[in-house]
């Protein structure tokens, strides 16, 4: 009996509400209904756009030598091909190994180079102060082609010291990354110090330190989770990089991942080593930003639980 | 003390500003100088370092031809086409993916946060080699097309403009989902439930209040992606490899990498700039507009 009585207004309300299976016109004037169109859209644009990746990935352990039709499931072109797979082949290791070389030397260079910059630029009043800033936005503004055009023209047509000490290869390809990878370090760098303020510092030199004390025991502690996370970025910006490297590059030796795969992706002759090639490309920049998230997030403190936020944040200020 | 503070500032700057003035400021005088300069009998460039040197003859050709009817009037629309057709699309498509992860994602925000700034950081050659995989004559996109009727797909890979401006969308759009993101997610809702209070349909509070209040990180997102792409010449390479959609970057690529003709290439340059310069300049005014407006 009372079930019964229980169960009327429940009926009336659906009845309000339009029932169970409400008109396209009331879900759409709906304010609390589910956006169905923006859901679509978004899962739809997510599969657009990781979908072909991952299918990529994939075909690295086709068993045949095609890059576009599936023909079982084989490590041959990651190990197994004594010849061909990507840790025999001669052509792939060396462009593996240019990679890393760059990463690593654009990575010990830009990196201080940059938070030297940035403490400059941040507390640098007077004269010049102004004209050093819009320097620095530079590189962020110009298209990599401009960039690696005019540094090809200065490399080749300038005969004096110091650019005539650089050779197209690898010190040309390291000056070319690390001239566009500062201005990132840069900005990361910078927005910390901003996040940071001066009350620290201030504090410890009332406290007795000196300037150099201070900058070292406060600043640079503080700064340590920034400067570890541009650095990780300065690494995946170099693996990736492609314009600024071709540009600077000289010779076989000088060949780098980003460089091979562009060279060979339409090439009909080329395996699925490519896949892998660019898989392991994939991979290593991956590693390096979520290292760089965590690096960031946890040791700023910012959040006590792993926020993407900060994520998005960090993606871009690079 | 503040001023001698102030100084010692300079110190740590030095070693970058010197940096940055030899491999930027340098350079991009290095590309006037061989833009003005002239050209020896092997035709190798001979820049003019002063300015009374100057020969501006290349640079006014290569301005004359890429007006209308000019030498390289098919690669400035090219550029333009292309360019603007993919920033719409990057728009239609990720204005409301952005729009959703910002607004209405709830407790799935964090997972397709993480969604979103995967393509971010993936390779953009991967992400070109992948779709070269799927476009191949013998690709998945074909098999679909044969197998719901179509007889004579389309050759998607050669010389094809809807295929680069498709590459040029995918590519890019990371790019721009971001900070539209970002700006739609510092909005504060409590203005758009009060023109909801005031009476405003939904679909009214979102024209009148969230897309204003979005433009400024449209405009970012939009400057973010046109840029790159106004020098992209890899993307056309990869998908396209034909002269026929040649866009701007491919003629100065072209001229440069394979040819003595630098000071071509370099006026080229050039005018990419000056293009760039217009849009840029545009971009400065409509920021600054913003920036009164919301002040």
């Amino acid at each position: 009996m009372s079930a019964v009585i229980e169960k009327r207004p429940d009926t009336e309300l659906a009845a309000i509400g339009g029932g169970g299976a409400p008109g396209l016109r009331s879900r759409l004037s709906n304010p609390w209904g589910k956006p169905r169109f923006l859901v679509a859209t978004t899962w739809l644009y997510i599969a657009w756009a990781l979908l072909p990746v991952l299918l990529a990935i994939l075909f690295s352990f086709n068993a045949g030598r095609s890059r576009s039709v599936w023909q079982g499931f084989s490590t041959r072109w990651w190990w197994g091909d004594p010849v061909q797979s990507i840790f025999h082949d001669p052509d792939y290791t060396s462009a593996l190994l240019q990679s890393l070389r760059l990463a690593a030397l654009d990575m010990v260079i830009a990196t201080p180079l940059g938070v030297l910059l940035a403490l400059g630029l941040a507390r640098w009043r007077g004269r010049g102060a102004g004209s050093a800033n819009l320097l620095m936005l530079i590189p962020l503004v110009t298209p990599e082609l401009v960039m690696a055009v005019s540094l090809l023209l200065v490399f080749t047509q300038i005969t004096i010291v110091p650019f005539s000490l650089v050779h197209l290869g690898t010190t040309a390809q390291i000056v070319g990354q690390v001239t566009f990878s500062l201005s990132y370090v840069v900005v990361i760098v910078r927005s910390r110090l901003a996040s940071i303020g001066k009350e620290y510092e201030e504090a410890a030199r009332d406290l007795g330190a000196t300037r150099w004390g201070a900058l070292r025991l406060v600043l640079l502690p503080l700064l340590l989770p920034a400067i570890l996370a541009s650095m990780l970025i300065v690494f995946a910006l170099s693996i990736d990089d492609f314009v600024v490297t071709q540009y600077m590059s000289g010779g076989y030796s000088t060949i780098t991942i980003p460089m091979y795969l562009y060279a060979n992706a339409r090439g009909g002759a080329t395996t699925p080593a490519l896949n892998a090639l660019a898989t392991i490309l994939v991979v290593a920049t991956l590693i390096g930003i979520g290292a760089a998230y965590l690096l960031y997030s946890v040791l700023s403190r910012r959040t006590s639980t792993a926020d993407p936020t900060a994520l998005v944040e960090l993606s871009l200020q690079a | 003390m503040a001023k001698a503070e102030a100084r010692v500032w300079r110190w740590f700057a030095l070693p970058g500003v010197f940096w940055l003035l030899l491999f930027v400021l340098v350079p991009t005088y290095a590309v006037l100088a061989v833009a003005m300069g002239r050209v020896d009998f092997l035709s190798q460039p001979v820049p003019a370092w002063s300015p009374i040197a100057w020969n501006t003859g290349y640079v006014s050709q290569a301005f004359s031809g890429a007006l209308p009817g000019g030498e390289y009037w098919p690669a400035v629309r090219n550029t333009l086409v292309y360019v603007g057709a993919s920033m719409l699309l990057c728009f239609a498509i990720g204005y409301p993916v952005a729009y959703y992860v910002a607004r209405h994602a709830g407790r799935t925000k964090k997972l397709l946060l993480v969604l979103l700034v995967i393509p971010f950081w993936v390779s953009y050659l991967l992400r070109m080699l992948a779709w070269i995989g799927l476009l191949s004559p013998d690709g998945y996109v074909n098999q679909l097309l044969t197998s719901i009727g179509i007889a004579h797909p389309p050759d998607w890979l050669n010389g094809n403009a809807y295929s680069v401006i498709l590459a040029l969308c995918y590519g890019y759009i990371p790019y721009f989902i971001l900070p539209v993101f970002a700006g739609l997610d510092r909005i504060d809702r409590s203005q758009i439930e009060a023109a909801r209070d005031l009476g405003c349909t939904p679909f009214r509070a979102f024209w009148h209040v969230t897309l204003p209040l979005s433009r400024p990180s449209v405009l970012a997102g939009s400057a973010l992606i046109v840029l790159p792409m106004f020098g992209d010449y890899y993307t056309n390479d990869l998908i396209s490899a034909s002269p026929r959609t040649n866009m701007l970057g491919n003629e100065i690529n072209l001229f440069m990498q394979e040819g003595p003709e630098k000071y071509v290439g370099a006026s080229l340059v050039l005018v990419l700039m000056a293009i760039l310069m217009v849009g840029m300049a545009y971009y400065l005014y409509q920021t600054a507009r913003d920036a009164r407006r919301f002040a």
